[in-house]
């Protein structure tokens, strides 16, 4: 106990706290800039969406793009895959949170909820693994999905984590078909 | 050992000039001539000094290296193999500089065994311990960040694999993970940080050095049977002895690296490394450097959720914690006894623990499927009770064998029998009375 500390707080004491706190929030204006250059720069961030013509694609046929620096999967899917996709029961899903930007976070996982309104055929997806990152096999699994050939995780054909250490499903960017044969990602 | 008072006597003009402005002759002699060694070192004891001229040889190439190199996605590729074709002595620089990053960590995994079989990190050594610990951390991030510049599909893969452990984190894990890329997928951004951080880190490493040695000269070294030095008789002097004894350990270790480097350098890499990054296609099997193979066995080992855990943040926790591990081992150890010699169920033990981790390198370069993945839970789970079951319960229960009363005794006594030889008189000094 030093002797300050029997008389109430002085200007003295006020002094050293505010002249401190002052100095604490100095450092820290300072050491922001040095983080804040470490997040994606504009020029990243420019390249946020890519418009793809998909009118070459008959069911069955896939192709890739390349978005803010991830390949994301456009695939015609065909009747069987659909017909697959459509017969999971959600309580067998790993995840049955959808995933896709375009609708509520909370939206469960079913076939329909994992493409969009009357373009059901049509799978649009972050070919990603949720797990480390790597880039799924298509159509190969037991699933008949993908498959991740780093770690193992198995994907259903409508991208869902069915087994394997991958904790979600492969995301649905935001995208939307601005023709009958274009299709706007992000 | 520190409390010996300093014996250096300036002899010529000059060195009295210096030592009374700034006495480096004075910090040079005491250190490094007259500093005393325990007189029982073998040859395990040789890593120290071999580890520092591997960071002194990794920073003098890497600094050559980095004149010739360019850390820009479109170019990285093709700057290595000018390097390798173009450059003037290019090829045995780059040979150099990636074989030495593997005898860098074959060094410091013998010195760190070592450190683990003798008992080195027990009081009062435990700060000394954890300075070696923080340097092994440093070593792993520096030999990352070195392994993506090449820009090959190993690099470049594996810089997405490990980038996205932090994405396991709950809550920031995503945002963490594009502070350290500089954008959504490893890309040019994520090439130049690390190139810059590639080129700090070894002067921090360094930094750390200094900590670490400065840190045994205040404690001194441990010894074999793991007794304090007691009396003059159990020490010989640094030079010649010790100087002498790293540096026949140097030239044995440089000549295995060497025989790499010349005659299988490309052994311990991988092929797909010269294939360039290819952001829409990963290699069929992905594997990091084989130094990191055992934490790699470690995180696959965890497919299963445990609770609120899923099996991606429990993979990367365990490789975590099997790092914390080594950071806990002085306190986890409850012996008295320093040294594996002394101690016959810690020495079974230290030899199992040193098979299973080999073994996990093994079970790490393999495809994380059917058997595999059941070995390395075991092998896993072994790791992690060799450290919170072994070494806590061992110190309670083991009755470890009589120690010697002192070093000198206990050399003695090893070469009993032995009778004098006139002709050997100057040989072996660390057996003489």
């Amino acid at each position: 106990m030093s002797a300050t500390d029997i008389h109430d707080p002085n200007r003295r004491d006020f002094l050293y706290v505010a002249t401190g706190m002052a100095a604490v929030v100095g450092a820290g204006a300072v050491a922001w800039p040095f983080i804040d250059q470490m997040r994606p720069d504009a020029s990243t961030l420019a390249l946020a969406s890519v418009e793809v013509d998909v009118a070459s694609l008959t069911p069955g046929m896939s192709l890739v793009v390349k978005w803010r620096g991830k390949p994301v999967v456009v695939r015609n899917r065909t009747e069987q895959e659909m017909k697959d996709g459509e017969a999971v029961n959600l309580a067998d899903l790993k995840d049955p949170i959808a995933r896709n930007a375009n609708l509520p976070s909370d939206a469960p996982a079913t076939d329909a909820n994992r493409t969009t309104p009357g373009k059901e055929a049509w799978m649009v997806m972050v070919q990603v693994c949720t797990h480390l990152g790597c880039i799924p096999l298509g159509q190969e699994g037991e699933f008949g999905g993908w498959f991740c050939p780093c770690h193992g995780s198995v994907y259903d054909t409508a991208g869902r984590i069915r087994k394997g250490p991958a904790p979600e499903n492969m995301a649905v960017p935001v995208f939307q078909f601005i023709s009958d044969t274009k299709i706007r990602i992000g | 050992m520190s409390e010996g008072h300093s014996t250096y006597t300036p002899k010529t003009g000059i060195e009295r000039w210096f030592d009374a402005r700034m006495p480096l002759p004075r910090l040079v002699y005491d250190s490094f001539i007259a500093y005393p060694v325990p007189r029982n070192l073998n040859y395990a004891w040789t890593f120290g000094g071999i580890l520092s001229i591997m960071l002194v040889a990794q920073i003098l190439t890497g600094i050559v290296l980095a004149m010739h190199y360019t850390a820009d996605s479109t170019l990285a590729f093709g700057s290595v193999e000018k390097i390798m074709r173009d450059v003037n002595s290019g090829w045995l620089l780059r040979y150099l500089h990636s074989n030495g990053a593997s005898f860098f960590f074959v060094a410091v995994y013998i010195h760190i065994f070592r450190g683990l079989y003798y008992g080195s990190y027990k009081a009062p050594r435990e700060l000394l311990w954890i300075l070696g610990c923080i340097i092994y951390l440093l070593m792993m991030a520096t030999g990352f960040m070195g392994y993506v510049l090449p820009w090959g599909q190993m690099s470049f893969w594996g810089a997405t694999v490990i980038t996205n452990f932090f994405t396991a984190i709950p809550l920031v894990g995503d945002w963490i993970q594009q502070l350290l890329l500089g954008g959504f997928a490893v890309d040019n951004p994520t090439l130049n940080r690390f190139f810059a951080l590639h080129y700090l880190l070894p002067f921090m490493i360094a930094g750390v050095v200094v900590l670490h040695v400065w840190a045994l000269h205040v404690v001194g070294q441990s010894n074999p049977t793991g007794i304090e030095v007691k009396s003059k008789t159990d020490t010989v002097a640094f030079t010649p002895y010790a100087t002498i004894k790293d540096a026949f350990g140097m030239i044995v270790f440089l000549f295995f690296f060497a025989y790499f480097v010349f005659y299988m350098p490309n052994y311990l890499g991988h092929p797909d490394n010269y294939v360039v990054a290819n952001p829409l296609k990963t290699p069929a099997h992905i594997v990091p450097e084989w130094y990191f193979l055992p934490f790699y066995a470690i995180l696959r080992a965890i497919t299963f959720n445990v609770g609120p855990i899923d099996a991606k943040l429990g993979g990367v926790l365990c490789m975590f914690g099997a790092i914390v591990m080594l950071f806990l081992v002085p306190w986890l150890d409850t012996s008295k006894v320093r040294s594996a010699v002394y101690r016959p169920w810690y020495k079974l033990f230290f030899w199992l623990f040193a098979a299973n981790a080999i073994f996990l390198g093994w079970l790490g370069s393999q495809p994380a499927e059917g058997s595999f993945v059941l070995m390395a839970q075991m092998a896993t789970l072994f790791y992690f009770a060799f450290f919170l079951i072994a070494l806590p319960v061992l110190g309670l229960i083991e009755t470890p064998r009589r120690l010697p009363n002192s070093i000198t005794e206990a050399v003695l006594e090893k070469n009993k029998g032995a009778g004098h030889h006139p002709a050997g008189a100057t040989a072996a000094p660390e057996t003489k009375g």
